[in-house]
């Protein structure tokens, strides 16, 4: 151990990084504006920036667009929509996508690379490829008018909430089956010789200890839903059902020039994203790098 | 005592008799029961059935379609017609090349820009430095943010008057003010922008975590050796960093393919911002509906795509075979 004391001093005192200090500060800098600057923006009442301009630091600043924008742009409409597509998705999800890992990483049989193989492909395809197929699909799928005032699948949050959950399915069961596959062979062996049934192995044991990546996925895949904005586009053409990140962009057109009103929406739409990354970013990390660490 | 290997649950040791060791590898299917058989038929039938009817049948119907012509309204109305919807996109529809050289342009983009300030980021803020987890947040806060927020957000930079941009360069108000994201010269430049912004975040993230992951005595190795940081850096940690390369590689090649959403949102991908993906959707739900010219650049957009996806596949699944 006479070959670590050399270098042991070297590693103890700080070294000090001016240079990159510097760097990062500037970066930094840069990074923050654009979200510094719609705050601003939202925050000044339409008067005073057309009064002096954006660039001026004219009072007062207050809350008066956030409401504005809140009640004038349907937001509440919106959101309550997101939370309809996005938990049963995420729900959905997960729940298949542990199924299918659990049966491709505990057992083998004859095709489950195969399939695995498939459905991680599956997830990185551009959406734009299964656009056409999916939309002439759910417009000659009749449904009764009880159901969809379509008459079709198109315009439901069933087509929205499918297509996500086929989507999204692919790169969760990719994960965790790669996190099952870690887990000992030796827990479910011995339920096994206990008499435990397959769904009791998965149930009672697999899920349990699998719930760390699940928390990470979860995280994850609410924020990814939540900010989708691609398949609500296509399938839903009533206005009052989009999904916030889709029906924001309808607020744009409505508050044409109004850069505060605009401002004030994106802020709004923002922070239950920066609610969710304050409050479990490790997961939402760990999700994110769950996928290709292990890759 | 401690002879039961992991068998932990508590009414285990009666049958522990038959558990000599826990088998190496994962079980048979042929050796279950008839209803663990079932059980397990479900499980993985209704993950695949969804994914086989609303994934792989789905792609297979765009090359399909790509071969047809057809107005999207009466199933008894597709006709076939050979590679004419193919010949049309490459020889006369206007937007095609346009739309494929700047697909080419946000790949050359994100993977010289975009990538390298993330990995740059990762490596400076792998250092013991001080405030490192506040730098972190900062750069990754945009990673949580939509495409369609990101465009908004950049919208009130670039805006021609109001926009921060033009005020700061002091030509907000003139006849000389641009338009960022309106002027056809400038706006793909001023989206990659937009898009470098959380792009660079998403790839700091992952290789900080590959990083992280990275044997500390491989650089104690190195050091005593008597490699610089450089050094260290090119020869000892970029080799073993080899799997999250690959998958940074992929995803930077996925993510300039995908790109969609900012665009649409600007000016649903016109006059400067054309890319192919945003060319299938305008044929797909514009006035006059082509499933087929629009089927047929969403096939070429697949092709492209394959070749990343099975670069992936292969690189990841080769070992576990």
């Amino acid at each position: 151990m006479t070959a670590t004391a050399p270098i042991a001093p070297a590693a103890g005192r700080p070294r000090r990084h001016y240079g990159t200090h510097l760097f990062l500060v500037v970066m930094a800098v840069m990074w923050l504006v654009p979200l510094l600057w719609t705050l601003y923006a939202a925050l000044r009442p339409k008067a005073v920036t057309d009064k002096y301009g954006y660039w001026s630091l004219h009072g007062p600043l207050n809350l008066d667009n956030f409401t504005a924008a809140w009640s004038q742009g349907g937001m509440a409409t919106y959101f309550g929509n997101t939370l309809l597509i996005t938990v049963p998705s995420v729900v959905l999800t997960l729940g298949f996508a542990s199924m299918m890992a659990f049966a491709v990483s505990r057992f083998t049989w004859r095709f489950n690379l195969t399939l695995l193989i498939l459905f991680t492909a599956g997830n990185m395809l551009p959406p734009q490829v299964l656009a056409a197929p999916l939309f002439e699909m759910f417009k000659h799928t009749p449904l009764p008018y009880s159901i969809s005032s379509s008459g079709t699948l198109l315009d439901t949050y069933y087509a929205v909430i499918a297509v996500e959950v086929a989507f999204q399915m692919g790169f969760c069961t990719f994960v965790l089956s790669n996190y099952m596959k870690a887990l000992p062979s030796g827990l479910t062996e011995a339920a096994r010789v206990d008499g435990a049934s397959v769904w009791q192995q998965y149930s009672r044991i697999i899920m349990p200890l699998t719930r760390p990546a699940l928390a990470a996925l979860g995280t994850l895949e609410v924020v990814w839903l939540y900010n989708d904005y691609f398949w609500p586009l296509l399938f839903i053409h009533s206005g009052d059902r989009l999904p916030i990140t889709t029906g924001i962009t309808n607020l744009q057109g409505q508050f044409l020039l109004d850069y505060n009103m605009i401002a004030a929406g994106a802020t709004i739409t923002v922070i239950p994203t920066l609610a969710v990354y304050l409050a479990l970013q490790r997961h939402f990390v760990a999700g994110l790098t769950l996928g290709a660490s292990k890759g | 005592m401690s002879v039961m290997p992991q068998t932990t649950l508590p009414s285990a040791a009666a049958a522990s008799a038959g558990v000599t060791a826990p088998s190496a590898r994962p079980r048979r299917v042929r050796r279950l029961s008839g209803r663990d058989r079932l059980v397990l038929g479900v499980m993985v039938g209704v993950p695949t059935l969804i994914q086989a009817v609303l994934v792989w049948i789905p792609t297979l119907l765009s090359v399909g379609l790509s071969f047809t012509k057809w107005n999207g309204l009466d199933l008894a109305d597709i006709r076939p017609a050979g590679l004419s919807n193919y010949t049309y996109a490459v020889e006369e529809y206007p937007p095609f090349w346009p739309a494929l050289a700047h697909n080419i342009i946000w790949l050359v983009f994100l993977a010289l820009v975009a990538t390298p300030i993330g990995l740059l980021l990762a490596v400076l803020l792998d250092q013991k430095i001080r405030g490192t987890r506040l730098y972190q947040s900062v750069f990754f806060t945009p990673v949580m943010l939509s495409m369609v927020m990101v465009g908004i957000i950049w919208q009130l930079i670039y805006a021609r008057n109001e926009g921060l941009l033009n005020n700061l360069l002091g030509t907000a108000g003139t006849p000389g003010a641009v338009d960022w994201f309106g002027d056809s010269d400038v706006n793909l430049w001023a989206a990659l922008v937009a898009t470098t912004w959380r792009h660079a975040g998403y790839i700091m993230v992952l290789y900080l975590a590959g990083l992280k992951g990275i044997d500390p005595s491989l650089r104690e190795a190195a050091a005593l050796d008597g490699a610089n940081g450089r050094q260290t850096f090119f020869r000892v940690i970029l080799p073993a960093m080899r799997p999250i390369n690959i998958v940074i590689v992929v995803i930077t090649i996925i993510e300039g393919l995908r790109a969609f959403d900012i665009v649409y949102l600007i000016n649903k991908g016109t006059n400067g911002l054309e890319l192919l993906s945003v060319l299938v959707i305008q044929n797909l739900v514009g006035a006059g509906q082509v499933i087929g010219v629009g089927s047929a650049l969403a096939v070429i957009l697949l092709v492209i795509s394959l070749g990343p996806i099975v670069y992936y596949l292969v690189r990841t699944f080769r070992r576990a075979d």
